[in-house]
């Protein structure tokens, strides 16, 4: 057999390499017409886009692609231009996104609530406490294990919110009493219930877990607890590839009359997890 | 390059060819490596057709010699020339190595034999046909479809002489062919290797077996230490070896 | 606490019905993992052959770094991608970011080192034996190339299904650069990290048996490929 390149190898190379390429190519989907959310995983984990998507993509012929990480890695995320669209939970981020011209324009979508959830055997005794910050003190104090997010997100940020109003910084005693898990909620919540600790969580993710053990919700109702959700244009101007008619047609859609009752719509046990709370466009 | 592929089957065709590559001429040829002398100042001159046998006491140098004369080693020092023509792989082209060791790819026999033919530039329609005689001439045609590898170590040395052969060389190098064969594989290899000379094949061969340099010789070269000792025809070598090494190579000594 | 033997019921159950979206998850892994590893064994065999056969200044420090790679974390060569691909990296203007395809491109960068590296330690064992009677025969480096690669291609064989294994497992180039996005860039192992995430553990067993399965199939095929080469003294 003659090892160099004869015409019959060469055809046979170039064979291999077009079956490739089809192969390659028949995997894209021919989706045009797709825009890109960063969102978050709390989001995420709750269900709630599986419920809401497809009655927009319905209507509109426009698919979503959802990517989910938390609330900060999706701002610097669109911050880059890799996305169209995003809709996450920490009010004063969002609204440095737009002042430094990255989005266009917030609108709030929705809220929810955070609770702090915990083992049934309670050792720092916060169950129906009405103050957030007081029970985490007590949690400090009592020195129980509690996983943090620790990751930047919108429910992170929330909870470092809560330590503070407490009075107290738990990173000093990181990796003892205070585990900072740097993931997303799901995970979170898997260590916090791994290790029978407490954690803050939004409510919505905590309805859709499906591993919470003996856990109990513990603290709610505190204003501050309070969970507001926004959504904000990618600025085409500073990212020519945002496809700017689509996503905004989104967030018509999710802002509107439609949107707001397939958010309202989406239960789980029978319980409402997010509660639609967009201001009419005046 | 070769215009005609010969017959093999017959042994008698003449070998209007063999003037270009012989002689064999060597001029101070050293080869040194770490400051050591492998070889050392070899002056030769080989123009006879009949078989060369290389002989000597192992470490002497002799495969050393014959992977020089066949390009696989730069000297050191020194001249090689193939009828007037320096070493180069135009010259080794028209020359074929056994090796010690059968070197055999993982096929089939006959596609041992095609594979060398195609590296040849032989056309892919005949390459079939003329490794089938090759096998034939070395009474392995039935073995022809058996993967190589699995063939003893005697089949497959002879298919590595049937390889060598099946390329037409004008000369035929092989390093102590039959040094791991049993007798039976070791007379069909030396079998061949006369029927090869007959048509015309210069062939050179080395070996540390005074009995199988006896059988084969038509002329010796001796090696000891990388220097050459004696270079006499075969006869005059055995009856009167010139050199006390020689002598005592013989006579079965340990030549240190 | 987690109850085995009832996440092993339903994770059975969900196997055994079919469910199409578990069929979307294994079909799109295949898809991505297969197409990877065929593009990285073309370039992996060439560089590996290349390496073996050619000497050049610098080569060895080529086939050091190539061993390096192999061991890469996927995660890193998912970021790597990423910051390629991304609308701010040099390649944004293709739009690859969260498509299979740039999946494909991440796998394709940890598994060509393997096949590269292995291609070369495979090629130069061989070259060891055949190199004088190549030589001898005439053959040019190129040929000895091509010669060496189908000689060895029982023991090649399985440097492809390593390089596979290490694709099909891996969770975080495909995470980072795909995005996990339902229905278009999930594969199992990003589908496993979202359900443990979710809780889901039933359906994440399942996942994860299949992937299972999978490596047990390659290295079934694997034996029995090293025991045809063995009786045909091939290997």
């Amino acid at each position: 057999m003659r090892g160099a390149f004869g015409r019959r190898d060469i055809l046979k190379f170039g064979l291999a390499i077009f079956a490739l390429l089809a192969t390659a190519i028949s995997i894209s989907r021919a989706a045009d017409d797709f825009i890109i959310v960063q969102s978050t995983t709390s989001t995420q984990n709750s269900g709630l886009f599986e419920h809401i998507l497809p009655v927009f993509t319905k209507k509109t012929g426009i698919e979503v692609r959802v990517v989910a990480v938390g609330t900060g890695q999706a701002l610097k995320n669109a911050e880059k231009g890799d996305g169209d669209v995003v809709l996450v939970h920490s009010q004063p981020d969002e609204e440095k996104f737009v002042s430094e011209g990255w989005g266009v324009k917030r609108y709030p979508v929705m809220y929810n609530d955070f609770i702090i959830v915990g083992p049934a055997t309670d050792p720092a005794k916060i169950a129906g406490m009405k103050q957030a910050p007081d029970a985490l003190k007590k949690i400090a104090e009592a020195e129980a294990p509690f996983a943090s997010r620790a990751d930047d997100s919108g429910t992170h940020k929330a909870e470092l919110k809560l330590w503070q109003q407490a009075g107290i910084d738990p990173t000093t005693s990181s990796g003892g009493w205070y585990l900072e898990t740097g993931s997303g909620m799901g995970a979170t919540l898997n260590t916090a219930v791994g290790k029978q600790a407490y954690a803050l969580t939004d409510r919505g993710t905590w309805l859709a877990f499906a591993n919470k053990d003996d856990f109990k919700v513990l603290v709610e109702g505190d204003d501050k607890l309070f969970n507001q959700y926004g959504v904000i244009l990618v600025n085409p101007a500073k990212h020519p590839n945002v496809k700017a008619k689509e996503g905004q047609a989104f967030i018509d859609w999710l802002t509107g009359p439609d949107g707001q009752a397939a958010i309202a719509d989406y239960k789980i046990d029978g319980q409402q997890l997010f509660f639609p709370n967009a201001r009419p466009e005046s | 390059m070769l215009e005609q592929p010969r017959p093999l089957t017959t042994f008698d065709s003449g070998a209007p060819f063999l003037g270009t590559l012989l002689p064999l001429e060597l001029r101070h040829l050293s080869l040194e490596t770490g400051g050591r002398r492998l070889i050392d100042r070899i002056d030769l001159k080989l123009e006879d057709r009949g078989i060369t046998v290389v002989l000597g006491p192992n470490g002497a140098g002799k495969s050393l010699l014959l992977r020089l004369v066949h390009g696989l080693l730069e000297p050191t020092e020194g001249a090689i020339l193939w009828g007037n023509a320096p070493m180069d792989d135009e010259v080794r082209r028209r020359q074929a190595m056994v090796f010690q060791k059968p070197v055999l790819l993982r096929r089939t026999a006959a596609a041992n034999i095609t594979y060398a033919l195609g590296l040849r530039g032989v056309p892919r329609s005949e390459r079939a046909s003329r490794a089938l005689r090759a096998l034939e001439l070395a009474g392995l045609r039935h073995h022809a479809f058996a993967p190589a590898r699995v063939l003893s170590g005697g089949e497959q040395q002879r298919l590595c002489l049937a390889r060598a052969l099946s390329l037409d060389p004008e000369v035929l190098l092989l390093d102590e062919p039959t040094a791991s064969l049993d007798p039976a594989s070791t007379l069909a290899i030396e079998r061949l290797l006369i029927g090869a000379k007959h048509s015309g094949i210069k062939v050179i061969v080395v070996t540390h077996d005074v009995g199988q340099a006896r059988r084969l010789a038509q002329d010796v070269i001796f090696l000891h230490h990388g220097r050459l000792i004696e270079h006499q025809p075969a006869g005059r070598f055995f009856e009167q070896p010139e050199s006390d090494t020689a002598r005592a190579f013989m006579a079965g000594g340990l030549v240190l | 606490m987690l109850d085995f033997s009832q996440a092993f019921d339903a994770a059975v159950r969900q196997i055994v019905t079919l469910d199409p979206q578990l069929l979307e998850i294994i079909a799109l892994s295949l898809k991505v993992t297969l197409t990877a590893v065929a593009v990285a064994t073309l370039i992996g065999l060439a560089v590996g052959g290349v390496l073996a056969v050619y000497r050049f200044p610098g080569r060895s420090a080529v086939a050091a770094m190539l061993n390096a790679l192999m061991g890469l974390p996927p995660v890193v060569a998912g970021l790597m991608v990423y910051l390629l691909l991304s609308n701010a990296g040099p390649l944004g203007v293709l739009q690859l970011l969260y498509t299979p395809q740039a999946m494909i491109i991440a796998q394709v960068t940890l598994v060509t080192p393997i096949v590269a590296a292995l291609t070369r330690q495979t090629c130069e064992d061989l070259l060891e034996e055949y190199r004088d009677q190549l030589r001898s025969l005439g053959a040019s480096s190129a040929e000895m190339v091509t010669t060496l690669l189908w000689d060895g291609r029982y023991r090649l064989v399985t440097v492809v299904l390593a390089g596979f294994g290490r694709a099909i497992a891996e969770v975080g180039a495909v995470m980072i650069v795909g995005g996990n996005i339902d229905h278009v860039t999930r594969t199992m192992t990003t589908a496993i990290a979202l359900e443990t995430s979710k809780g889901n553990i039933a359906l994440a067993l399942a996942l994860g048996m299949i992937l299972l399965a999978i490596a047990l199939a390659v290295n079934v095929a694997l034996m029995g490929i090293r025991r045809l080469a063995n009786h045909f003294a091939y290997a």
